[in-house]
């Protein structure tokens, strides 16, 4: 069985600051895959890496097989256009910590846009799936809202039935939690239990570490751009062997 | 969530603040406030001055020596409404020209492409370095130094055909205003969240169809009062086409006391008309922005026709309550 993701010695510099300083991890189909460490340790952006939204300034990264925003022949790699990158997307759904939802969308419209536009699925199709997406977070009653109308984790939830509306093989959690409410966060959590417990494949950077030892299949502790430790949630999260690992869980646990 | 059947004593507290069980247990109901209100005398004052320069304006025009019949005897003559029809259509394609060439310039000048974006700075640099009167004569007597436009085997045709007042007062006010819609455009589209961007790219949307479904919708908040405003200004500056001999308003305005000797009396004519286009535009822009704050407020605000009927419908209301 192939890897859904693998990364073999991913580097990233923003400028002078090596943000990324070789990144090698391999994320198993139906995974769910937790990425933790302290801000600033290259934890989001190697998310981000993951499809183009950032571009790596050395190593692979693939995807379900294929090379992330090129294309190898021979020995030389060859840039992807601006469709070829679009479509390598379409089967990553991503979820931001902002939400990042379309202001000017009501919910349904927000989660039919992509279906529509890149699929060219029929609105009535589109629309079929919407509502059942959002009914799945919960959110049957909210469908004819606006973003602004709804709080931050129902905000959020939308924005995770846009993410599956693609019907991706993957899905990307970049702090799903972090810009909510305390009693905020357990509705979001609530449905990423469930879209693991279907099978998803998911990376998911996150500080709830009771989401990552409960639901998490794996994890991996980042620090300063590199990866210090990874296992399963259990043995790192209980049993930590690093002296940085130690130092970060006994501040947020 | 409270039972209506059940005692509950201990949720009858007052509310607000006031004398709780702790203290002294007097329950007194809250007195409304009766206050004697702040004197503004100043307010007077400062009204009565207004009012008295107000008065002295109106007697100075009714004792000036115009003559009032020919406003109503003009207002609606053929000439002047022909004029005035000239004014909107010139302002209302220069406009055009200049929201369709603005956006382009707004998208080359934030392109990757150093040539394109270098095209876009050195095309707002120029046009709006140099006055509109200028240009307008410019391109007025384009025919001076390019006799014949040849466009290859597409169109061929002495420069002073093609230039005609109409065609020069086009691309005189069109091209002058791309480059200030150019502007506009550009801080709409840079007020638009990078984040609106990244969740657009993230679904698969190529950058063309999240500029167009995602980008632009959203920048319309920002550019569209500006907008409104460059349109109004338009109306006013279209004046300037007259020095081209574009039949427009001030135009005919100037012809016409040309023969009656009454300038003045023409030139309020062509007021009311200026002022009455930017009343009506005024209320469609009001319109147009309230399409685009779609998303953006909890509740889009009333419309005037929807406060005036339930204002009617509603009956009197409590004052202080909307």
């Amino acid at each position: 069985m192939t890897a859904m993701v693998t990364a073999e010695g991913v580097h990233k510099s923003f400028g002078p600051t090596h943000v990324l300083k070789g990144i090698d991890l391999e994320v198993a189909p139906r995974e769910v895959f937790c990425l933790v460490g302290p801000s600033g340790s290259g934890k989001s952006t190697f998310l981000r890496c993951i499809n183009h939204l950032e571009k790596i300034n050395a190593g692979r990264l693939y995807v379900d097989g294929h090379l992330v925003g090129y294309r190898q022949q021979g020995n030389k790699l060859y840039e992807l256009k601006d469709k070829e990158v679009a479509a390598q997307r379409k089967d990553i759904g991503m979820v931001f910590q902002r939400f990042n939802l379309f202001p000017h969308m009501t919910a349904l419209e927000n989660v039919m846009e992509a279906p529509v536009q890149v699929k060219r699925e029929s609105k009535a199709t589109a629309r079929e799936r919407a509502k059942r997406l959002l009914d799945r977070v919960g959110l049957a009653d909210k469908a004819s809202g606006y973003p602004t109308q709804l709080s931050g984790g129902q905000q959020q939830r939308v924005a995770i039935a846009r993410a599956l509306a693609m019907e991706p093989k993957l899905m990307l959690f970049d702090e799903p939690t972090s810009a909510l409410d305390p009693e905020l966060v357990g509705e979001v959590l609530d449905v990423m239990r469930d879209l693991a417990q279907s099978g998803m494949t998911m990376i998911v950077v996150t500080h709830e570490m009771g989401f990552a030892r409960e639901v998490g299949d794996a994890l991996v502790f980042m620090d300063d751009g590199a990866v210090v430790e990874s296992g399963h949630p259990r043995d790192v999260l209980t049993n930590p062997q690093h002296q940085r690992t130690k130092a970060f869980l006994s501040k947020v646990l | 969530m409270t039972d209506p059947t059940s005692p509950g004593p201990a949720d009858k507290q007052p509310a607000g603040p006031g004398p709780s069980k702790t203290g002294a247990a007097t329950a007194v109901p809250p007195e409304a406030i009766k206050a004697i209100p702040v004197r503004h005398p100043w307010r007077w004052v400062s009204a009565a001055v207004v009012l008295a320069l107000l008065g002295l304006l109106v007697y100075a025009f009714a004792n000036a020596k115009i003559e009032w019949g020919d406003v109503p005897e003009y207002l609606f003559s053929d000439r002047v409404v022909e004029a005035a029809g000239n004014t909107l259509l010139i302002t209302v394609l220069a406009m055009l020209l200049g929201v369709v060439l603005g956006i382009v310039l707004a998208i080359m000048r934030l392109s990757d492409n150093p040539v394109t974006s270098a095209f876009a700075n050195l095309y707002i640099w120029f046009f709006r370095g140099t006055p509109v009167l200028l240009q307008l004569l410019l391109w007025y007597n384009l025919g001076l130094v390019f006799q014949t436009l040849n466009l290859g085997p597409l169109y061929k045709n002495e420069m002073t055909d093609v230039m005609t007042p109409f065609v020069a007062a086009l691309l005189g006010l069109g091209l002058n205003e791309a480059a200030y819609m150019a502007e506009i455009v550009r801080a709409g589209i840079q007020s638009v969240d990078e984040g609106q961007t990244e969740a657009s790219h993230a679904l698969g949307m190529s950058r063309g169809r999240t500029m167009r479904r995602i980008v632009l919708p959203q920048a319309m908040r920002v550019i569209v009062p500006p907008t409104g405003n460059e349109f109004i200004n338009m109306l006013k500056t279209s004046s300037l086409a007259m020095v081209i001999q574009y039949t427009e308003l001030t135009f005919v305005a100037n012809e016409i006391s040309a023969t009656n000797l009454n300038p003045m009396e023409m030139y309020i004519v062509v007021a009311v008309w200026y002022l009455a286009m930017t009343s009506v535009f005024s209320v469609v822009q009001y319109y147009i922005e309230r399409h685009y704050a779609k998303g953006s407020v909890r509740q889009l605000p009333l419309t005037p026709m929807q406060k005036l009927r339930r204002n009617i419908f509603s009956g009197p209301r409590m004052k202080g309550t909307r």
